[in-house]
């Protein structure tokens, strides 16, 4: 006997990111996952979007690694709470270990919750957490052809962040032709040239956040 | 490297339909997956004979529809698959497009006994 599914395999996971969404909708945490390959500067980007916006909004970190708690580390230097999901070899975060991890934060207590994902371009973009936004950093050093390899991260990708950029003159990088690949297949992105080295461009990232954090 | 939660998650889904119905075997499983998930078939094939051992679901027949990945140009609206370096519509050359295919990741349907 045939029986006809047709159901995401996924399905599950995206029925605990909607639970992990009313209970963030609940408490008014804006959650952003923070996604890229390892060495981009995900924490780094997240380091320097905490000293921008410390004081201005209650921030929170989850901090998703296959191993080791040194980001969280790190990142629990400036006072922020921020819990450490170790995955264990998977090479993603999904929404059940996220569900797991805010049970360990004080979320009455934060107004925007940044989640760094495991550094991969590829598993991430499959496994929503119910966070508002999703971000995409590349890194110059990387290359500009990265979206005809991973199409899938930059086509779900709400914001794109071009790291390290102070590197610019030493590598082959276009920001140009890299930032109208994306934009061809998804219209809705915002793109931000930054460097976590020299600052440059992390205000315009950092006020666009705010703003749009009051959004949702 | 996701094939492992994939696989399992799709193995859930499948095994909670076969009970919903009340059979006791699934002969065969019919998967969609798109070329944008990155899914490696051989790899859901190596997790499932894994994983499947002991279930309803082991044995089972896997059978893939891969589709590709697709986009609609928005300036001439003609459909087209994405090539692999080269994101511009073959029609008009405008690189102005929607995706409309090449996300599927679903269980179509299965067989049991």
């Amino acid at each position: 006997m045939e029986i006809k599914v047709v159901k995401d395999i996924l399905g599950a996971n995206d029925q605990i990111a909607r639970k992990n969404r009313q209970l963030f909708d609940k408490n008014r945490v804006f959650v952003v996952n923070v996604m890229a390959s390892p060495g981009a500067g995900k924490t780094s980007v997240i380091m320097e979007t905490i000293k921008r916006l410390k004081g201005k909004t209650r921030l929170g970190v989850v901090e998703g690694d296959i191993s080791s708690s040194l980001d969280a580390e790190a990142i629990s230097k400036e006072d922020v709470p921020v819990v450490q999901i170790n995955t264990g070899g998977e090479c993603h975060l999904d929404a059940n270990m996220t569900a797991i991890a805010l049970g360990d934060l004080p979320l009455k207590d934060i107004d925007l919750l940044l989640i760094e994902n495991v550094g991969n371009l590829v598993c991430p973009a499959e496994f929503s957490l119910g966070e508002n936004l999703r971000i995409l950093i590349a890194s110059t050093p990387e290359g500009d052809d990265k979206p005809f390899k991973y199409p899938l991260m930059f086509h779900e990708a709400d914001v794109v962040l071009i790291n390290k950029i102070d590197l610019l003159p030493y590598v082959k990088f276009n920001v140009d032709a890299f930032s109208k690949t994306i934009r061809g297949i998804n219209r809705k992105v915002k793109i931000f040239p930054v460097s976590c080295t020299t600052g440059e461009g992390i205000e315009e990232w950092v006020s666009w956040l705010l703003g749009r954090m009051g959004k949702d | 490297m996701h094939e492992l939660a994939i696989t399992q998650s799709m193995l859930n889904l499948v095994l909670e339909q076969a009970e919903k119905a009340g059979a006791g075997k699934v002969g065969k499983i019919s998967l969609v997956i798109g070329e944008m998930t990155g899914v490696v078939a051989r790899s859901v094939g190596f997790y499932f004979e894994f994983l499947s051992k002991g279930t309803p679901a082991e044995g089972a027949v896997l059978d893939f529809t891969e589709t590709p990945t697709t986009a609609r140009c928005r300036d001439c609206g003609k459909e087209f698959e994405l090539g692999e370096f080269d994101w511009t519509c073959p029609h008009c050359q405008s690189n102005n497009m929607e995706i409309i295919g090449g996300k599927e990741l679903f269980v179509e349907s299965i067989e049991v006994e």
